[in-house]
């Protein structure tokens, strides 16, 4: 059977074209890793919630929580009003826990790990060595020359496999393990700050994952420390009809500093499985947070078979005067995405940012954005959104921001644009905005005022039109976010670079 | 998705707090039989439905409240424009105070001698864009008022109408719950202008639908205000020809709830359509425009302009989505929503969506919220302005531009008039 090209408008830039071809054509990590896996018994009750609880040495009050968590997701229903559509969910036809055999007893070191598991990361290019990181990477030689560090948290499944640089790390003061473990070491901090951002009554998808969630990973930033390397942690499904629920706590104490990279694949199978995660982020007075994420999930085959139903709840609590978010996503997998990373403008003078590049191919389904809610005085928000559907897909920006009575004298300036490949794909904005003062304001891509003056003067100075000088700058500003996310787990971004959203339709 | 048993009983009480019409012509019977169906499959509105997110809609279906009457020394708008004034007082058609409905180029009557015929053109109109207006959401005080309303004109255009067809509406009573339904139908390159003004009733429920066929030309302007305490639910219906024009525009000043939905369907090539509206807001004061536009023909313009100024907590509401789709090739969209607040203690919220299924379009939406600009305050005042008279200058001026989607100059001028005249008298 012939296959049908998409015919692509005249004035879409062709390097554009090719580079979200690349990234529909061939999943690269679509391989299954051959281990014995210890599963928990199929299905979802108050039992299967107590033996996840059991597994990670839980104390009662984290299990009560849960189990709270669980009886009021039984009362919630399952959101209906993202532009996604697919087939009804069988909770109770999936597994909840699953983790390697090997992992039964956990190994005290990285030399201990089942080198199978090693391999898998090695494979992925996440070598799990506390080596330069870069060291037999692809794309190793762009690399700059004296390399960087970064630690790795990998979680397999249900459970993590390790963490890399825990000791260097803890040299600085910073607390980088997995959450499971977090809650055995230090249960005084995840006590203190689970659910205070992303409360268990938050939405379906976080009440169940405040149920059954299995690990993830915990950073503690103290007071006044830069992080000295990059963090990171890579997301692995492996077991089929297992679901993952991971949960990531991050708390950054006054005048930090981190840089928090996530990256997750997926092996190609036919039938779906659910991830359904919650990230949690504090910051303090002066604190300073990057959340880079880099999501490609098996997308389902080119007929939209199989992949990845990803329904995430991540946002950032901005609780100190002068903090600052800065969520930057990357996002190519999954069949189904439903995500909004957030921002709570709770400080005076704090500042959120979003930037996003989500590409969607074939039958994947995309409904993604953010809420920038100002609650501060002087607070600053920007939201810098690219959507790329091709193929049949479907993207959708849907995002709010909120300007409370109180948050005197904030800005935002949004800008989000849409590009269709061929014409059988759709594109969808799909912006909230709510001002409830008067000294606040708001530009929703109306204006160029926040494009910076001096590069609009160079610009113009040489001839080029207003709109294209926008243009120029933004997507210059685009690649420039793709550039510094870090080489390990953006290759695949890296390739996105091409990509201009020229010929936009909105 | 049959309606929980309290949304079912909410919706049949709305049903028979309003007397089902006798005596009429078999088309008009089923049309309203039509809309009565699809009110009960959809229900009435409720402050859960995403569609109603930012204005409630109970007062708009609960108990009808009174509105104290303006008495305005002040002359109407579009007193001094040419016209043939059709007056309806609290939504009584009024053949002594209207003028006569004889014009060349169309057939002017009132919807209650329509529907007493068995056999009448506006079956093919009436009822029918409104249904079609009922997906993707629901619309259902339109749907009421389709099954319910005796009063309005229907209007057969077949040339081009030498002078506009003024509605003015009057109210006599401070307890007035009132429907008023128009159907419009242009041929071919027909071309006509309508105007509404006057307080209508202290809770008024209007449908137009307008078809406007190839090449045909649709105007219309209306003057929303005078009367504070009033709640009204509008609702324009278009579907347009090839190569055919639709431009809207309106003024809302006052009442304590407004909602104007305009939903307007492209189904021939080339076509232009415009939606616009200017609305200043002081006090208890919560005005919606929900505008839903789509484009299901090939190279069509779409404008969406909306302004509005507040102040003294008041809210403005703007909800407005282009919807393209698979055919509609070459579309160009262009929707703006701003609003310029006063003061801290009002609102504007804002819904700018797109849904694009079509890879060569450009659609362009922009909303901005903010107070006066200070630099162009600080100019005028360092000029000499005195400040509150250089505030309402930039008032207007941000006005201004929703008026400049309307056509006809001398219409233009007579509501930059008024507004001018309102800005003034509320000058601080």
């Amino acid at each position: 059977m012939a296959v049908m090209e998409d015919v692509v408008k005249e004035g879409v830039d062709q390097e554009t074209v090719d580079a979200v071809k690349t990234v529909g054509e061939k999943y690269k990590y679509g391989f299954e890793t051959d281990i014995e896996t210890e599963y928990a018994p199929k299905g979802l009750n108050e039992d299967i919630v107590r033996l996840i609880s059991s597994k990670n040495n839980e104390p009662e009050w984290l299990l009560e929580w849960r189990l709270d968590a669980y009886r009021r997701w039984l009362l919630l229903e399952e959101p209906d009003w993202a532009m996604v559509d697919y087939p009804e969910i069988d909770f109770q036809d999936q597994y909840y826990y699953a983790k390697p055999a090997s992992m039964t007893e956990k190994p005290k070191s990285l030399d201990e790990v089942d080198p199978k598991l090693l391999a898998t990361y090695e494979k992925l290019g996440i070598p799990l060595r506390e080596q330069m990181i870069l060291a037999g990477v692809e794309g190793a030689e762009n690399a700059p020359a004296e390399g960087r560090k970064v630690a790795v948290d990998a979680v397999f499944d249900s459970v993590s496999v390790g963490t890399t640089f825990k000791e260097e790390l803890a040299a600085a003061g910073v607390i980088f393990c997995s959450i499971s473990e977090a809650v055995e070491t230090h249960p005084e901090l995840v006590k203190k700050y689970l659910g205070t951002v992303v409360p268990a009554t938050d939405n379906y998808y976080a009440t169940l994952n405040s149920a059954v969630f299995s690990d993830g990973s915990f950073v503690y930033i103290p007071e006044g420390v830069k992080c000295p390397m990059e963090l990171s942690t890579y997301f692995r499904i492996n077991a089929e009809n297992t679901g993952q629920f991971e949960r990531t706590l991050i708390v950054a104490e006054k005048g930090s500093q981190v840089s928090y990279l996530e990256g997750c694949t997926a092996p190609q199978r036919d039938t779906t499985q659910l991830h359904a995660a919650v990230v949690e982020i504090v910051l303090m007075e002066d604190a300073d947070v990057k959340y880079s994420t880099v999501q490609n999930w098996y997308p389902g085959d080119e007929n939209g078979v199989g992949g990845i139903f990803n329904f995430v709840t991540k946002r950032a609590d901005c609780r100190g005067d002068r903090s600052k978010i800065m969520w930057t996503q990357v996002e190519t997998g999954s069949a189904v995405t439903w995500k909004y990373p957030s921002c709570i403008l709770r400080g005076d003078d704090s500042q959120g940012e979003f930037y996003s590049i989500a590409i969607a191919n074939n039958y994947q389904q995309a409904d993604t954005g953010t809420k920038m809610i100002h609650l501060g005085k002087n607070t600053k928000s920007r939201i810098v959104s690219k959507g790329i559907s091709a193929g049949r897909a479907q993207n959708t920006y849907r995002g709010l921001v909120s300007m409370h009575p109180k948050a005197k004298n904030s800005r935002n300036y949004t800008q989000c644009d849409s590009l269709l490949i061929g014409g059988n794909c759709g594109a969808h904005t799909v912006p909230y905005i709510e001002v409830k003062n008067n000294s606040s304001r708001v530009e929703h891509e109306a204006t160029t005022s926040k494009v910076d003056d001096d590069q609009m003067f160079y610009c113009m100075q040489r001839g080029i039109g207003e709109e294209e000088a926008v243009a120029l700058i933004v997507n210059g500003f685009v690649k420039e976010v793709l550039q510094s996310l870090p080489m390990e787990f953006a290759m695949e971004a890296q390739k996105l670079v091409a990509i201009s959203l020229e010929g936009s339709v909105g | 998705m049959a309606l929980t048993e309290k949304l079912a009983d909410a919706t049949e009480a709305l049903i028979t707090a309003y007397p089902a019409p006798q005596g009429e012509g078999k088309w008009a019977t089923d049309a309203r039989s039509n809309a009565l169906a699809t009110l009960r499959e959809n229900g009435a509105p409720t402050r859960r439905d995403e569609y109603w997110k930012f204005t409630n809609p109970s007062t708009l279906i609960g108990t009808a409240s009174s509105a104290a009457i303006m008495h305005a020394e002040e002359k109407p708008v579009f007193d001094d424009i040419d016209k043939l004034l059709v007056v309806f007082v609290d939504g009584v058609y009024r053949a002594d105070l209207s003028d006569d409905l004889t014009i060349e180029g169309a057939a002017i009557e009132t919807l209650q001698d329509a529907m007493a015929k068995d056999i009448h053109w506006a079956k093919d109109v009436y009822g029918v864009l409104e249904a079609n207006g009922q997906s993707p959401v629901s619309r259902p005080l339109a749907a009421l008022n389709t099954a319910t309303a005796t009063e309005g004109l229907v209007i057969h255009v077949t040339g081009k109408v030498s002078k506009p067809v003024a509605i003015r509406y009057v109210r006599q009573n401070t307890d007035t719950d009132v429907m008023v339904h128009h159907a419009v139908k242009l041929e071919e390159g027909a071309d006509i202008t309508v105007l509404e003004n006057g307080p209508a009733a202290a809770r008024f429920n209007s449908c137009l639908e307008v078809d406007v066929a190839d090449t045909a030309s649709f105007h219309h302007a209306r003057a929303q205000g005078r009367d504070h305490e009033r709640c009204a639910a509008t609702h324009m219906f278009a579907r347009l020809g090839k190569e055919s024009s639709f431009k809207s525009f309106t003024l809302t000043v006052n009442g304590a709830l407004t909602r104007n939905e305009a939903v307007i369907e492209f189904t021939g090539d080339d076509a232009m359509a415009s939606v616009s509206g200017a609305c200043a807001g002081d006090g208890a004061f919560h005005h919606d425009d929900t505008v839903f536009i789509t484009h299901d023909a090939v190279n069509c313009e779409s404008r969406q302009v909306f302004k509005k100024v507040l102040r003294n907590g008041a809210t403005g509401v703007f909800q407005g989505k282009i919807l393209v789709q698979q055919i509609a090739q070459k579309t160009d969209g262009y929707q703006i929503a701003q609003g310029l607040l006063l003061d801290d203690d009002s609102n504007f919220l804002a819904k700018p969506e797109l849904e694009i299924y079509a890879d060569d379009v450009i659609c362009s939406h922009g909303s901005t919220v903010g107070a006066v600009d200070e630099t162009a305050l600080f100019y005028l005042t360092s000029r000499g302005v005195p400040k509150a008279e250089a505030q309402d200058m930039l008032v207007l001026a941000f006005m201004d531009e929703g008026i400049q989607e309307i056509e006809d100059e001398a219409i233009a001028d007579d509501i930059r008039e008024r507004l001018g005249a309102w800005v003034e008298r509320r000058r601080d």
